[in-house]
């Protein structure tokens, strides 16, 4: 099943309660998904700054941040659950292999204005174990698992994210990603599990280095990608959804004059400041909509 | 009598309105907030009234007999599925799979409803104001599905013994089914479906009619009355 949000928001002074307005979607959202979840929070980049989001195992917050000091003089760390955001102003072509060599740490995302948690759980645990209501960003997106395609793990858990500033999240599965991520590798995109969803976020990342938009690679995507899916990506600049042209795959969107919702069901837009004003619509099976700067 | 989903649980409301005394005058309801809860009046049996305030989420008055149920509102997948009897009235849009299975009563939607609208229907009426997506109609065995506005790709796959009225355009037909002539009982069950609906003024002269070619099952013109 599994469940997909996310949040665009376009009155600026809502800010500040987007973890808040997150938490409530996904917390609405954990009967879909009650194995694992996670979010990925965007907020105003800061120039040649990047953060790298990381998840440690197998040693404490204080040994771990002590070993990346050593390697990288102007780390700031902030140490969040089992997740670090390590900001620092060294280039991803740098900072990427520092990371692989520790083998404490697995990569979840990076980018300048993404930070991405995810965890084992249920997802009502897993958003008060990050703090989640604390958050403030733009715009935001998350999912709910209940796991059909690879095991049980954080490496299993949404969002994927396959390059600077992307996610994805994904309601469904994939029939053709063995194939695809084979053919995604020699190109010399980076797929670190066997989970479907992280082929589609690969597929778009290879798009996005092609020089296509994001709405342009989702099209494609229609043609390439076999299986059922509803897509969240997002990018620093905001994000987009597309259902397969079978659409079993839920979804709804409510657009307001201060923001843009997306959930799997209704339910978990119900809180949302004036959702009943809002304009309440389903995507159209194979038809991309996005919203961003 | 009135219900809030915000303090009320689902269980306890769905019972109440499921066991009502039939000898009890209190026969109409109001639910509140509801939240896009799921089965919100799923299972209901007795001649009662409800309105239920606001969206709602999957299988909203599932399996209905006798109730009138109207949502001021969205819903969402599978609306009146399985209905036996009553009318349920969506005054917003529909999610997919509305009114599938159904062996009776009305489904009215006043807005859109997404992909397979009456999905193997088996003897309800479906009036859609608006528009209905790919694959309405689909397996269709019994019934009328009313559309004024356009249908999805795919109406009326495979259908059996169903029959689509519609105003607007089709995008494609499915396999199997394909445009009938209108006859004057056909004629007077539309006037009818659309006066129940409350579009008295719609002119019938522009619904077109479709139904089964008969080339993809057994039909047999000795069974016709069963359908």
């Amino acid at each position: 099943m599994c469940g997909i949000v996310g949040i665009y928001l376009k009155n600026k002074k809502l800010n500040k309660d987007l973890g808040k307005l997150l938490t409530g979607m996904m917390n609405n959202m954990a009967t879909r998904g009650p194995d694992s979840a996670g979010f990925a929070i965007y907020s105003p980049e800061k120039k040649n700054r990047y953060k790298y989001s990381v998840c440690f195992s197998e040693t404490n917050a204080k040994e771990i941040k002590s070993q990346i000091i050593k390697k990288i003089k102007d780390a700031k760390i902030k140490v969040i659950a089992d997740h670090l955001i390590i900001e620092t102003a060294l280039a991803p072509v740098k900072v990427l292999d520092m990371i692989k060599k520790f083998k404490n740490l697995s990569l979840v995302g990076y980018g300048n204005s993404i930070e991405i948690f995810k965890q084992v759980g249920n997802p009502k645990d897993v958003v008060k174990n990050f703090n989640l209501e604390k958050f403030s960003g733009t715009h935001a997106i998350g999912h709910t698992r209940m796991a059909t395609e690879s095991a049980i793990t954080t490496d299993g858990s949404h969002p994927y994210s396959t390059g600077k500033d992307e996610c994805l999240v994904h309601n469904g599965s994939l029939s053709n990603h063995n194939n695809l991520r084979r053919t995604l590798k020699k190109r010399g995109i980076e797929i670190r599990s066997q989970n479907d969803t992280e082929v589609a976020a690969g597929y778009i990342s290879n798009g996005l280095l092609n020089k296509k938009s994001l709405k342009e690679t989702l099209i494609d995507g229609l043609k390439d990608l076999d299986g059922f899916y509803t897509f969240i990506s997002g990018t620093k600049s905001g994000m987009a959804i597309v259902r397969d042209e079978i659409a079993c795959k839920p979804a709804v969107v409510a657009e307001t004059k201060d923001y843009v919702a997306i959930a799997s069901e209704f339910q978990a837009m119900a809180h949302l400041p004036n959702v009943n004003k809002a304009k309440i619509f389903e995507p159209d099976p194979g038809l991309v909509y996005s919203w961003g700067k | 009598m009135k219900f809030n989903l915000k303090k009320d649980s689902l269980r306890d409301v769905n019972n109440h309105l499921q066991n009502i005394d039939k000898k009890s005058n209190n026969r109409s309801f109001v639910i509140n907030n509801p939240d896009g809860n799921h089965a919100i009046c799923a299972g209901l049996k007795d001649e009662i009234e409800v309105t239920v305030d606001g969206h709602a989420g999957y299988y909203c008055a599932g399996m209905n007999m006798n109730a009138q149920i109207t949502i001021n509102g969205n819903v969402g997948t599978g609306v009146a599925e399985n209905m036996m009897s009553g009318t349920v009235h969506v005054k917003g849009n529909a999610s997919q799979s509305a009114g599938a299975t159904a062996h009776g009563g009305t489904l009215i939607v006043d807005g859109d409803t997404s992909s397979r609208c009456g999905i193997s229907m088996k003897g309800i009426d479906i009036i859609v104001k608006g528009s209905v997506g790919h694959m309405s109609a689909f397996m269709a065995q019994s019934g009328n599905l009313v559309i004024c506005g356009d249908a999805g790709d795919a109406l009326g796959d495979s259908i059996y013994e169903a029959k689509i009225f519609i105003s607007g355009k089709v995008k494609s037909l499915g396999a199997d089914c394909e445009e009938k002539k209108i006859t004057e009982k056909d004629k007077k069950i539309l006037k009818s479906l659309l006066d129940k609906s409350g579009l008295n003024d719609k002119d019938i002269n522009n619904f077109k009619m479709y139904g089964s070619a008969r080339k993809l099952y057994n039909f047999n013109i000795d069974n016709v009355s069963e359908y």
